[in-house]
């Protein structure tokens, strides 16, 4: 974990109520996807924890990727004061935590892992794809959104060449229905999931083979010490923060 | 740094700063940021005889400049935080640490007491007759000052260490737990643990926390903590530990001109992960900016 100053390069509206913010600043704690970052906002006592979408590394004044700077992308849905006060912020600097979170283990992907994200739980599917296609995997996104206004990463995950199938509870775009709909009969060697709660309840007994889910759930400190976001699991109590976000389906203990 | 010593029930200390229990674990995480050996002492995690759980999530919810906690004394239980977290803790802290324990009944204050006993490294027991967030105990033992005579008694027994309890401020008068706890006793006192709290989310027309209740903490108690600490320092002759929303080096020497030997820094550590060091570094120039020379001096000036 590192605490480092970025500055805000951009923080625009990319879908309904969703953002993309990108920030300039020391990115080498960032290593895997599924990481997060917690953001310290003026007038909030508590940090903001936001999964990384992508990390660019280098390119700002001539210096490499060697140098540990670059631009970590986070996407985030106002869901509160908070993320209201953030989505307001044009230009500046934050101070931010990096580097959080063990991250998804991509050594197990094999060759064609199936990646799956619940609205803006597809955030760090960019970030993830990216790494699995750097080692040669050849991977599936499959993302489910209330509506077609929704939809985020298409584009993103579509020019890194990913098989990209969406899914709306509307049916305004693509498949109509959910993520669990979506990705019944999709051949894959592995699945990374990401998303509400029910939605990963959801998927889970769809889906066949082994795989890793990311949790979300309310921080105190993002990194270990408050205990606040604790889970019970096969393997014991862990932080959802600093044991995760991302559990092997192996050991989560499901609640119907 | 001589100017920044200071004893704490017979113990002396590089500097006051104190991390508090239930912000700095075992020690272990923040020893990845930071030497933690610069920290006057930390307090860990509170202990309690049998492993617990604590409360069902979500445990944390926000307000302005402070946060509420429902955890419910989560830990590993008294066995396993001998056999795996103090040697883990022994590596990255030289120092006397202090080990904060919790129960359910008196005896179990007793044992986990007698249990935690031979470990070198505690300088003091911490005794937490204050948690909010559990039925049936914490907070219990220490609204009653009977009650919080009998906590300190039964540990009292089984230590020679220092005893310090801690006090909460859900209660008419804290002079009153303060004076039966001295009397039966104890070494210390250390206030405030947090102050009993809710939030409710708009959306759904439901509590924030799921167990309804949580503790306040963080800036928004200081002034609460700084007037407790006062009203206690004029009533025992025992030393005080104060804590409440400190999150500066000028807080620090507030809080010890109301009469705090030392004092500890709770949910600060949780947002600003190097508080602790930013404080201490902070001190000598704050010092300076006061006129003081030796921190020690300060200690009860405004009683």
């Amino acid at each position: 974990m590192k605490e480092s100053i970025f500055e805000i390069l951009n923080n625009t509206e990319i879908a309904d109520n969703v953002y993309r913010l990108d920030l300039k600043g020391d990115v080498s704690e960032i290593v895997r996807p599924g990481q997060f970052i917690n953001i310290a906002l003026e007038g909030f006592f508590l940090r903001r924890p936001i999964s990384v979408s992508n990390v660019y590394r280098g390119g700002f004044d001539n210096a490499g990727p060697e140098s540990g700077q670059g631009v970590v992308t986070v996407l985030y849905k106002v869901a509160g004061k908070g993320t209201e006060y953030l989505s307001g912020l044009k230009d500046g600097m934050l101070n931010v935590l990096t580097g959080l979170g063990n991250g998804f283990d991509i050594s197990k992907a094999g060759s064609r892992p199936l990646l799956i994200g619940g609205g803006i739980g597809s955030a760090p599917m960019h970030m993830l794809a990216a790494e699995l296609i750097k080692k040669g995997a050849a991977p599936t996104a499959v993302l489910g959104f209330r509506g077609s206004r929704e939809v985020i990463l298409e584009a993103e995950l579509n020019k890194l060449g990913v098989r990209t199938v969406i899914a709306t509870m509307d049916g305004s775009k693509g498949i109509k229905g959910t993520a669990a709909d979506a990705l019944k009969g999709i051949d894959h060697t592995y699945f990374y999931a990401c998303g509400p709660m029910p939605m990963l309840n959801s998927i889970r007994k769809v889906l066949e083979g082994d795989g890793e889910y990311s949790f979300e759930e309310r921080m105190g400190c993002g990194f270990g010490a408050c205990v606040g976001c604790s889970m019970e699991t096969k393997n014991g109590v862990k932080r959802v923060c600093k044991d995760g976000p991302v559990f092997s389906g192996k050991e989560i203990i499901w609640k119907d | 740094m001589e100017r920044l010593k200071t004893t704490l029930c017979g113990i002396e200390l590089d500097n006051p700063v104190i991390a508090a229990s239930g912000t700095f674990g075992y020690g272990y995480e923040f020893a990845e940021l930071y030497d933690i050996n610069i920290l006057g002492s930390f307090s860990f995690k509170g202990t309690t005889k049998d492993p617990r759980y604590g409360n069902p999530t979500p445990r944390i919810a926000e307000c302005a400049s402070g946060m509420i906690n429902s955890v419910g004394l989560q830990n590993p239980g008294v066995d396993k935080v001998i056999e795996e977290e103090l040697p883990k803790l022994k590596k990255c802290f030289h120092k006397p640490v202090m080990a904060n324990i919790s129960g359910f009944s008196a005896e179990e204050y007793e044992y986990v007491a007698e249990r935690l006993n031979a470990e070198d490294q505690i300088g003091w027991f911490e005794v937490n007759i204050s948690c909010p967030n559990v039925h049936g105990g914490g907070m219990g033992f220490g609204t009653d000052p009977h009650m919080a005579a009998e906590v300190t008694k039964r540990v009292r027994k089984v230590t020679n260490k220092p005893v310090i309890m801690k006090l909460t401020p859900n209660v008419t008068d804290i002079t009153e737990i303060a004076k039966a706890c001295e009397a039966e006793g104890a070494d210390g006192i250390s206030l405030i643990n947090t102050i009993m709290a809710m939030r409710i989310d708009l959306r759904t027309g439901r509590p924030v926390l799921r167990n309804g209740t949580g503790g306040l903490s963080g800036p928004a108690v200081f002034p609460v903590a700084l007037r407790m600490v006062w009203q206690t320092a004029k009533a025992v002759s025992i030393p005080i530990v104060g804590l409440g929303g400190i999150s500066s080096a000028e807080d620090v020497i507030e809080m010890m001109m109301a009469g705090a030997s030392a004092v500890e820094v709770g949910a600060c550590n949780l947002t600003e992960p190097f508080i602790c060091k930013r404080i201490i570094e902070e001190l000598p120039e704050k010092l300076d900016k006061y006129g003081i020379k030796n921190i020690r001096d300060i200690i009860g000036s405004a009683l």
